[in-house]
């Protein structure tokens, strides 16, 4: 009979401290989000004045705002297009081939993971500095005349993060693949090539149908962390210059709410990135959903 | 013949693999290495071709960063910070993962499902929500005690990173506790061992694996973590984390152009995450597909 009483001041002690931490710093900012999308609440004046849906219509008109979501959906699509078939490649001749040297390359594929944003920001500054950098350097020795680009310029920037996004990223979805690749059993490409079909046939036959769950969640992770790490790599690499043309919409939700104190209106672009992220990873979920392949 | 010409063919194969291999793994090192190498330049040799050798070990640099640009102060607050972050996960993130998933109660099914919702908030979108909560929270303590203590404190930037890992960490560890045998309890209770004698001495060893891969991942992500630790710690004179530190400097670094300190302060934020990453580099990449979520 203790035991039973016992039992439940156990359990109490066990997760409400969780709980507790979990509902100040992660419930209450999340309903927050939402709740202070409806306000108007600047630095000096800590009070808040109901606008309605006030914030949301200036948001459509506010032409920086349409550049930095044109700016993530690129991102999104051309990070994950990117990655996606780099990583996908790579995890497929890791472990479809006798290769020497397979442990050597996964362990360095997987390192640009390991790196904070910040010191591969820094990285990728000095290979894009215009009179300085690794970049240029090479560019002009392979074509024997001074090449001067301005990779942070306003033409190349999106260009120069795409490419330190997708130089970060592949490792991770390498080792994603590679461990559900892993799985197949080998016999069924014993069969496949007595068959006849090819290493081709074969990756899109048998590789690609029967990774299948595993692509489609990774799909999910592309959406969700391209928005997050543009805005790590914006804050860190360009500050979403020159003139706004590296901004993303997570940067300038930050730039409004935090740098600017237009708390309101930054929750209120927060809010929309949410949205807009669950909406797009629930209609890709959708759209790839097939017949579950088993082995 | 028709063997002669399959392995010809299968030869270009190869070669065209290795190739492809060998050129993402040089992207990979050169930079790393390069940073490594300009960190034992002297300034003056910034200004010359990049590639260039470094002419003598410039052992000042590290010296330079260490004092004057204060990253051993910062150094030094990035560990506080990761270490206490990481006990403060453990002992809550533990308890409350093993209650969760070994006991049937009331509320059980609902705080699960939430601690799951955690999982898709992202930190980037609530951070001004916190930073707020922050403010409001030190106005208040101002009125009462005449000293606000939230805002630019290392502590209250450690518990803030605990919670908000504490969903991905509750969902990997309750995984793990899920698959143990319910016999081990019961044994533990005939003996006469009590509810917390019986997690602290028989289940906690028993999850020691997924133990590692918890501190393993949490302690990456909080090492290099820097757009929370940036908004709390704002005071330009107050404590930093290493990062934002360095962040400080990429950005001063355009001004002043102290090339060697900024090389010698990216070496000391990634020597440490490159010698984990060497010494559990297998676990790591095993444990992600274990877990198989990262933001």
């Amino acid at each position: 009979m203790k035991k039973r009483s016992g039992r439940s001041r156990f359990l109490f002690l066990c997760v409400a401290p969780a709980v507790v931490l979990f509902t100040v710093f992660m419930i209450i900012p999340t309903l927050n989000v939402f709740r202070m999308s409806l306000f108007k609440r600047s630095a000096y004046s800590p009070t808040e004045d109901f606008v309605g849906l006030d914030n949301f219509t200036r948001l459509l008109q506010d032409a920086n705002f349409i550049r930095s979501m044109q700016n993530t959906i690129l991102l999104i699509v051309v990070v994950t297009v990117i990655t996606f078939a780099f990583a996908l490649i790579f995890a497929a001749i890791l472990t479809r081939e006798k290769i020497k040297g397979q442990n050597f390359f996964r362990v360095i594929f997987y390192i640009p993971n390991i790196l904070s944003v910040v010191v591969i920001s820094a990285i990728f500054s000095a290979i894009y500095d215009t009179n300085n950098g690794t970049l240029n350097s090479l560019l002009s020795f392979l074509s024997g005349k001074t090449v001067a680009i301005l990779w942070k310029g306003e033409g190349m920037v999106m260009v120069s993060l795409i490419i330190a996004m997708v130089w970060q990223a592949i490792g991770y979805y390498m080792v994603m693949y590679m461990a559900s690749m892993a799985s197949i059993p080998q016999s069924l490409y014993e069969s496949a090539s007595l068959d006849g079909a090819g290493r081709i046939t074969q990756f899109f036959q048998l590789t690609l149908p029967l990774i299948w769950t595993n692509i489609r969640t990774t799909l999910t992770f592309f959406i969700i962390s391209t928005i997050n790490m543009a805005f790590l790599f914006v804050k860190a690499m360009t500050s979403g210059g020159p003139n706004g043309a590296s901004e993303v919409a997570l940067s300038y939700m930050y730039k409004q709410a935090y740098t600017n104190s237009s708390y309101g209106y930054g929750m209120a672009i927060g809010a929309l990135v949410f949205l807009f992220s669950f909406g797009l990873s629930a209609l890709v979920n959708a759209v790839t959903k097939r017949e579950t392949l088993e082995f | 013949m028709e063997h002669r010409k399959k392995s010809t063919s299968e030869g270009i194969y190869k070669l065209f693999i290795y190739v492809a291999l060998i050129t993402l793994a040089v992207t990979i090192i050169v930079p790393v290495a390069w940073v490594f190498m300009a960190s034992i330049k002297q300034n003056s040799e910034f200004y010359g071709n990049p590639w260039a050798l470094p002419m003598g070990v410039h052992l000042q640099n590290f010296a330079d960063a260490w004092n004057k640009a204060r990253m051993g102060e910062y150094m030094l607050n990035s560990v506080l910070v990761t270490a206490l972050a990481l006990i403060l996960l453990l002992v809550i993130a533990l308890p409350a993962a093993y209650a969760l998933s070994r006991f049937q109660f009331r509320g059980r099914k609902i705080l699960n499902v939430a601690f799951m919702a955690g999982l898709f908030i992202n930190v980037n979108y609530i951070v001004v929500p916190i930073f707020l909560m922050l403010v409001d929270g030190d106005t208040w303590l101002r009125q009462i005690f005449g000293t606000g203590l939230l805002l630019n404190n290392v502590v209250v930037l450690a518990v803030v990173y605990a919670s908000t890992a504490l969903p991905f960490t509750i969902y990997l560890l309750s995984g793990y506790f899920a698959t143990l045998p319910h016999d081990f309890e019961e044994a533990a209770y005939i003996d006469g061992a009590g509810y917390g004698v019986t997690m602290v001495k028989v289940i906690f060893p028993m999850a020691q694996p997924s133990i590692i891969t918890v501190i393993l991942f949490n302690f990456l992500s909080f090492w290099n973590e820097y757009i929370i630790a940036m908004t709390l710690l704002s005071d330009p004179k107050g404590a930093k984390t290493l990062p934002v530190g360095l962040m400080q400097l990429t950005q001063a670094q355009q001004a002043a152009t102290e090339y060697g300190q900024l090389y010698a302060g990216l070496v000391l934020v990634m020597l440490p995450t490159l010698i984990l990453y060497i010494c559990v580099q297998k676990k790591l990449t095993q444990g992600m597909t274990l877990g198989g979520l990262k933001g």
